[in-house]
């Protein structure tokens, strides 16, 4: 089954140019950085006293206790976009397995040595499904904690569960995309593929060598 | 009788006690204070009450505070639970003795219990919205307080409200504005037969002692003290005519303690979870400064303009 996303395209030329999200797709997907962002930023605020301060970007500890559960309903609902966009080029292949075997190599930039990738390699897939677990479950411990509207609805034992697997959960998500912005940051050509939409020939030659063929020869 | 405080001077003077005395500051620190204040303790004398809720008007008067007009749930629980307003409620259990057969009426004025170890305290996000003073009482600073209802979590008791009109948490303060000029809690103040009592903790335990003597010959051999230890001792205690069970009294917890996982979140998730964002940060730089960017090749652009020719 081919990787290609709807809008993937190649641009022959010198250098070649690859179609690689569409415009929706880029919206949507800095809808949700943007909230995550500000959903770690407010999270932190009032997960340990020394970043409390954070609050004063918000407005204040009580705007920020207001803001934080709306900024998460938006990320979900974004998020969700995003879910229905990429799940099924994320969608776990064999090769992946072999990619993950040799994460030696990949974290020492010897792509030479892995499998070839599809649209998204299994490091990608790993932060997508990650990011979409977490999701669930931050939503779903952040409505229990959410005392303004649903306090009334579970036992404060259950409240205590929430807000520990919230902030759990929390932490991953944080780690998940430091994981995220690094690789994209590292993989230098990647930044493009969300700013612009497109990426150089040779990025997709090194990195989704795959994608690229399937591209190519249209299957 | 337990003699009644004396009432206080009409002259205005200072504070009997302020912020030099905090020795507990919600998600700050406080400098270890000069002096220690005597520990106070209000003692509610369950088996003296008889459940008039004078306590209850008292504290609404005292604190300016009104409560909606609730419904009658068939029993005498008026309002049903605490609220933002209602700092304090007379709970009501009827209860058949299995070894007398006789019915008896458990009444507990419940509130606030003043812990030496505040759950609300410790789960509190917001610097300062939360102190304890060296006298014992635990008190909310509403200025400060930003109505997340993590002290709701943090309590043990099941305490702390979350006002739907300004989202913040109240509370019984044992009436710090009281306590200032040597008064007591207002609630003592009010009551009728002394079920409850206001004084040094040192005090209160020793006229407990008395009482609970007196109950003991009386054939309630398990009259007690609840002062529970898991939360360090409290500055509201009350003397039970069933001691060995307190959840008979409209569901005192027996062994109350800030919870397992109250611990976890505020401890160990709190300081691992920083520590671990930071170590995926720092493992990200140092990565990036050995083996430097992942760059596209010459080559690779040509591999791809060879491809893409070959496929025109």
């Amino acid at each position: 089954m081919s990787d290609v996303e709807r809008g993937d395209a190649v641009h022959p030329g010198n250098p070649v140019t690859v179609d690689r999200y569409t415009p929706g797709a880029r919206i949507n997907h800095w809808i949700t950085a943007a909230c995550l962002v500000l959903l770690g930023i407010s999270g932190l605020a009032l997960f340990h006293p020394s970043l409390f301060f954070l609050t004063g970007l918000f407005g204040g500890g009580q705007a920020t206790r207001a803001i934080h559960p709306w900024i998460g309903v938006v990320l979900f609902f974004s998020f969700s976009g995003l879910f229905i966009r990429f799940w099924k080029a994320n969608l776990w292949k064999r090769e992946d397995g072999t990619w993950m075997a040799r994460l030696r190599d990949v974290l020492a930039g010897h792509e030479e040595n892995l499998p070839e990738s599809g649209k998204y390699n299994a490091g990608q897939k790993v932060v997508f499904w990650m990011m979409s677990v977490l999701i669930i479950v931050l939503i779903g411990s952040g409505l229990v904690t959410w005392d303004e509207y649903f306090s009334q609805y579970t036992t404060v034992t259950q409240q205590r569960i929430a807000v520990l697997i919230h902030s759990a959960a929390a932490v991953t998500i944080l780690c998940v995309w430091i994981v995220h912005v690094y690789a994209a940051i590292w993989v230098r050509g990647t930044i493009p593929a969300m700013t612009r939409g497109r990426v150089s020939g040779g990025w997709a030659w090194r990195h989704h060598r795959k994608w690229l063929k399937e591209l190519v020869t249209g299957k | 009788m337990f003699p009644p405080l004396p009432n206080p001077s009409v002259q205005a003077g200072e504070s009997k006690f302020g912020e030099q005395d905090l020795v507990r500051r919600s998600a700050s620190s406080v400098p270890p204070p000069a002096r220690r204040l005597t520990p106070m303790a209000k003692l509610i004398d369950v088996t003296k009450c008889i459940g008039c809720k004078a306590c209850q008007s008292a504290c609404l008067e005292w604190n300016d505070l009104r409560e909606e007009v609730g419904f009658n749930p068939g029993s005498y629980d008026n309002p049903t639970d605490l609220t933002p307003n209602s700092l304090t409620v007379m709970r009501f259990t009827e209860w058949v003795n299995p070894e007398t057969k006789n019915l008896e009426w458990l009444i507990r004025k419940d509130g606030c219990m003043h812990c030496e170890d505040p759950g609300c305290l410790k789960a509190c996000p917001a610097p300062g919205a939360i102190v304890q003073y060296s006298n014992g009482i635990v008190d909310f600073v509403h200025e400060n307080c930003i109505g997340c209802g993590y002290c709701v979590k943090g309590c043990p008791f099941n305490i702390p409200r979350i006002s739907k009109v300004d989202n913040k948490a109240y509370k019984c303060t044992l009436c710090s504005d009281r306590m200032a000029v040597g008064q007591g809690p207002a609630c003592q103040k009010a009551c009728p037969t002394q079920a409850i009592v206001f004084g040094t903790k040192d005090d209160m335990k020793k006229w407990a002692d008395g009482r609970i003597k007196d109950l003991q010959s009386r054939g309630f051999k398990n009259a007690g003290l609840y002062d529970p230890p898991g939360v360090g001792g409290t500055h509201v205690m009350y003397v039970l005519h069933h001691a060995d069970q307190p959840e008979l009294y409209g569901g005192l917890p027996a062994a109350p303690r800030i919870s397992p996982l109250v611990d976890l979140w505020k401890g160990l998730t709190k300081y691992t979870g920083l520590a671990v964002m930071g170590g995926f940060a720092v493992i990200g730089m140092l990565h990036h400064l050995v083996t430097g960017a992942n760059k596209v090749s010459a080559e690779d652009e040509k591999h791809a303009s060879d491809l893409t020719k070959s496929k025109a």
